[in-house]
């Protein structure tokens, strides 16, 4: 039994040590919200915050986050993920929709970490997450977005 | 390209009467509805109140809620919007009370009207039904005002709506409250449609139903994440080579694992049922099967390169060819004679393959993201051996398609509904069952974009004009050896192959254009722009080729060549003129190409970094779709489509050895990145002309343009993708 904190909630995981966290949210708590893309961390769709970092689920191991704080797209609910969620609708990003909820909890992330940031800040911290309907412009965009609705 | 299945399945499709039309549509819709004011996400089984207004594609209920149901696939490109967009503006509703809900399977009422049969491709979703829904929405305003005559006693001429609020002789009335009324009403043989300039949302900056849950996680929209009390989860271990099948498995380690509920066997491979994906995918590394190879596909693609280069040399079956092609060669001022090669390709859309069924011996109920419900749906009939009715189809949003999705073989549908049978056959139990494909198994199992090689002499004349061009294609056709061959090739000539060249409306009055689709077991199948994906790249870097050799600028000279498409002048013209100065160190290219009846013209800046590799800083596009019916919509479709092909021109490349393919996940086949993407510019050309796709039509010019632009940088033509095969990616 594995107890973590998860969208706030204290919440007990019946599962083997060696279930990556991806598995656990989508199949044991049914939330489905955290996507599976790739399943070796090269995709991002799957990012979830673990004590406020991105990290991807599907390379995280239930063993390994005893008592962490564990956010997911279905209860961020940051100053910085709601401006990011409003930007995103503002500038009509998502596509096909599947890779954004790891869009969001990565731009979510960078603008708590740098709440101005710059294209190349863009470029590191969202390389990591593939959208194939190539939203990439736009992502970009409504981050600078985010910034400024922050800011105001 | 999916109006050859018209013929084919047309035993399918009984005529529609109006009363099978009203009764089919009432009650018969499933499937989640999304948008709108009342509640984002309605259960999926949610029914429609009996004193609803219920057509076949607009529901409006008591609670002023107005649904409109959805034929195509949605698969991110927006179509479930536009066709809302659609019905919105006849109905004169209001954007706020708008919902969009798949359509069941039901070819009879929700056909795609250019192929004869339910389904969504080739950039159709649009074009096929911008008459019918907007005849929707006005059928369903006239049935409203009607009601609201009679109730109110004045002249239905005295009625106006807008914005959702029904008005006249001093009354008024939301569409809601006048839904049961309006349901008794008859449906009107005709309506007049409105003239483009009281359009109120169609050709307007709307914002997508869609978008505020998909910034929430999605949650139930998509196949993957149904679900389902008591449902399983499979997955299936396939044959390591395309035509093996299973000798012999030893399943006791699979069956010992944590959570695994039964291991099963169909031609699709060894599936392994559990009550979880991870307790199946470690049930899968732990079966044991040997594979019977006799009638594998045993050739790699050095192989098949060097088969298919022999190819280049020996005459093809001949597309019908132009005037003389050869004697203009031999008295041309300069002849340029090229070779081109490109890879297979996978489409990797981001939501892995995956389809729930539900099997209890005498009916089936499938949820999934459908891209041809008529094939899908009697696919399913016939592997389960039930009837046509009694298989129900629910569709479900896609995250991503490019082709995928819509296979000529219906292979993931049959794969599902072996899976459910083996399972019904094994333990009598009716359950749920996800088969979901692993990353692994989406990019290795075949349906590539396929393999191509081309050949082209072309000449230019004294006067700058081109003499002669000879072109030679060698690929697997996607259409051979399916149900649809006989449809689709003429003269040995799959049209799949040669879209893009052999109907080129360059003035090339000396052309000839021949073909071998050699027989390869590794299955092919179209990817977003299907043959324009490399027939544009060989056109239009030829073009680049023969305007220097005759000293001419590259946009005059294709001008020079386009006194016949006017269309595909005016998208050259509007990009060359709109686009701004070329960033300091960069190089410019350009391409003009029309698929799917819509015309596209990109201008691509790029710098080559210190590295050698090349980064697109910016393009700027001009697009001629006809009526943009969402002018943000259509700029989104662009931008992604020349970032899907941008994304192959950079590093995309599938490869087999010995029959195997070499790329297993995206680590081995590196999609786009947000630090590739260029900055891009849309230029929609205004347009009265019917509306034509704009899904993929953006997609195939990408390549000749930074191919193009690379040339002004380096000196070298490029012949072959992806970049990374010349050190520039
Ligand atoms: S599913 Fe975790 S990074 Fe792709
Ligand atoms: S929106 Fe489709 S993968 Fe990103």
């Amino acid at each position: 039994m594995t107890r973590i904190i998860l969208n706030g909630t204290e919440t007990d995981l019946d599962v083997s040590p060696d279930m990556p966290l991806l598995w656990a949210l989508r199949d044991s708590l049914q939330m489905t919200g955290t996507k599976f893309g790739c399943g070796v961390a090269f995709c991002g769709a799957c990012t979830v915050h673990i004590d406020g970092i991105p990290a991807r689920a599907c390379q995280t191991y239930i063993g390994d986050i005893e008592g962490a704080e564990v956010t997911t797209i279905e209860g961020v609910s940051s100053p910085e993920a709601q401006a990011i969620q409003a930007a995103w609708v503002e500038l009509q990003v998502p596509q096909c929709g599947y890779c954004q909820s790891g869009q969001i909890m990565s731009a979510s992330a960078l603008l708590k970490e740098t709440p101005k940031p710059t294209d190349e800040d863009i470029d590191f911290a969202m390389d990591g997450n593939l959208c194939r309907c190539a939203t990439y412009a736009r992502i970009r965009k409504a981050i600078h977005r985010a910034a400024e609705i922050l800011e105001a | 390209m999916f109006h050859y299945l018209e013929k084919t399945l047309a035993s399918q499709v009984v005529a529609p009467t109006r009363r099978t039309f009203l009764k089919l549509s009432a009650g018969a819709v499933g499937g989640l509805l999304i948008g709108g004011g009342v509640a984002p996400i309605r259960d999926a089984q949610a029914s429609t109140p009996a004193e609803a207004f219920v057509q076949p594609f607009v529901h409006i209920t008591p609670d002023n809620q107005v649904t409109v149901i959805v034929k195509h696939l949605d698969m991110g490109q927006g179509s479930a919007n536009g066709l809302a967009t659609l019905v919105a503006d006849e109905l004169d509703a209001d954007l706020s009370q708008l919902s969009v809900q798949h359509a069941p399977s039901n070819p009879n009422v929700y056909k795609n009207l250019l192929f004869g049969v339910q389904g969504t491709g080739g950039s159709t979703a649009i074009a096929n039904s911008f008459e019918q829904y907007r005849q929707a929405g006005a059928a369903a305003k006239a049935m409203i005002v009607q009601a609201a005559a009679e109730r109110w006693g004045v002249e239905p001429g005295t009625i106006t709506v807008s914005a959702g609020t029904v008005s006249g002789g001093g009354n008024s009335a939301t569409l809601g409250e006048l839904a049961s009324a309006a349901a008794e009403q008859p449906v009107p043989e005709t309506v007049s449609l409105k003239a483009p300039e009281q359009w109120v949302y169609i050709g307007k900056e709307t914002q997508r139903l869609d978008l505020p849950v998909k910034t929430q996680g999605s949650v139930g929209l998509f196949g993957i994440d149904l679900q389902q009390a008591d449902a399983l989860t499979a997955v299936t271990l396939r044959p390591p080579r395309f035509g093996a099948t299973v000798a012999s498995v030893d399943d006791g380690s699979a069956r010992a694992v944590d959570g695994v509920v039964e291991v099963l066997q169909t031609p699709a491979g060894v599936v392994v049922v559990a009550q979880n994906m991870w307790s199946a995918m470690q049930g899968r590394t732990a079966l044991e099967v040997t594979w019977d190879e006799t009638n594998a596909e045993m050739r790699g693609t050095d192989e098949l390169a060097a088969e298919f280069s022999a190819l280049l040399d020996q005459p093809g079956n001949a597309a019908p060819a132009r005037g003389d092609a050869a004697g203009k060669l031999a008295s041309a001022a300069t002849v340029i004679e090229a070779d081109y090669s490109f890879p297979y390709l996978n489409h990797g859309q981001m939501e892995p393959l995956n389809a729930t069924v539900m099997f209890d011996g005498e009916k089936a109920e499938f949820w999934f993201g459908s891209q041809i419900q008529t094939l899908d749906h009697n696919v399913a009939a016939a592997v389960l051996g039930i009837d046509f009715p009694n298989v129900s189809i629910n569709t479900m949003f896609a995250g991503g398609s490019f082709g995928r999705r819509a296979t000529p073989d219906a292979h993931l549908t049959a794969e599902a509904a072996m899976v459910v049978k083996a399972w019904f056959d094994a333990t009598g139990e009716a359950r749920p069952i996800k088969l979901v494909f692993t990353r692994e198994d989406d990019m290795a199992s075949g349906y590539f974009r396929p393999m191509h090689m081309h050949r082209v002499r072309a000449g230019v004349d004294e006067n700058g004009m081109i003499s002669g061009w000879e072109h030679r294609v060698v690929g697997q056709g996607i259409m051979i050896g399916t149900p649809f061959e006989a449809f689709t090739v003429k003269d040995g000539v799959d049209h799949s192959s040669v879209e893009g060249a052999a109907d080129t409306t360059y003035d090339l009055p000396d052309f000839a254009l021949d073909t071998h689709h050699p027989t390869v077991g590794i299955p092919v199948l179209w990817w977003r722009a299907v043959g324009h994906t490399h027939t544009a790249f060989v056109m239009e870097t030829m073009m680049d080729e023969l305007a220097e050799a005759a000293g001419i600028d590259p946009v005059a000279f294709r001008l020079n060549h386009l006194t016949s498409d006017a269309r595909l002048a005016g998208v050259l013209r509007e990009a060359a003129d709109r686009v701004g100065p070329a960033p300091d160190g960069t190089h410019r290219g350009i391409a003009v190409h029309k698929s799917f009846n819509t015309y596209v013209a990109e201008i691509a800046d790029v710098r080559l970094r210190e590295d050698g590799t090349v980064k697109v800083e910016q393009v700027t596009c001009a697009i001629d779709c006809g009526v943009a019916v969402n002018p943000d919509n259509i700029r989104a479709q662009v931008e992604g489509g020349l970032g899907f092909g941008l994304s192959a021109v950079l590093r995309e490349e599938i490869t087999l050895t010995d029959g195997q393919v070499d790329q297993l996940n995206y680590p081995d086949y590196p999609p786009l990145r947000i630090s590739d993407m260029p900055t891009v510019d849309v230029h929609i050309v205004a347009s009265a002309e019917a509306p034509t796709g704009v899904g993929e039509p953006a997609t195939p010019p990408i390549g000749p343009a930074v191919a193009n632009a690379i040339y002004r940088a380096t000196g070298q033509r490029i012949r072959s993708l992806p970049l990374t095969k010349h050190g520039l990616a």
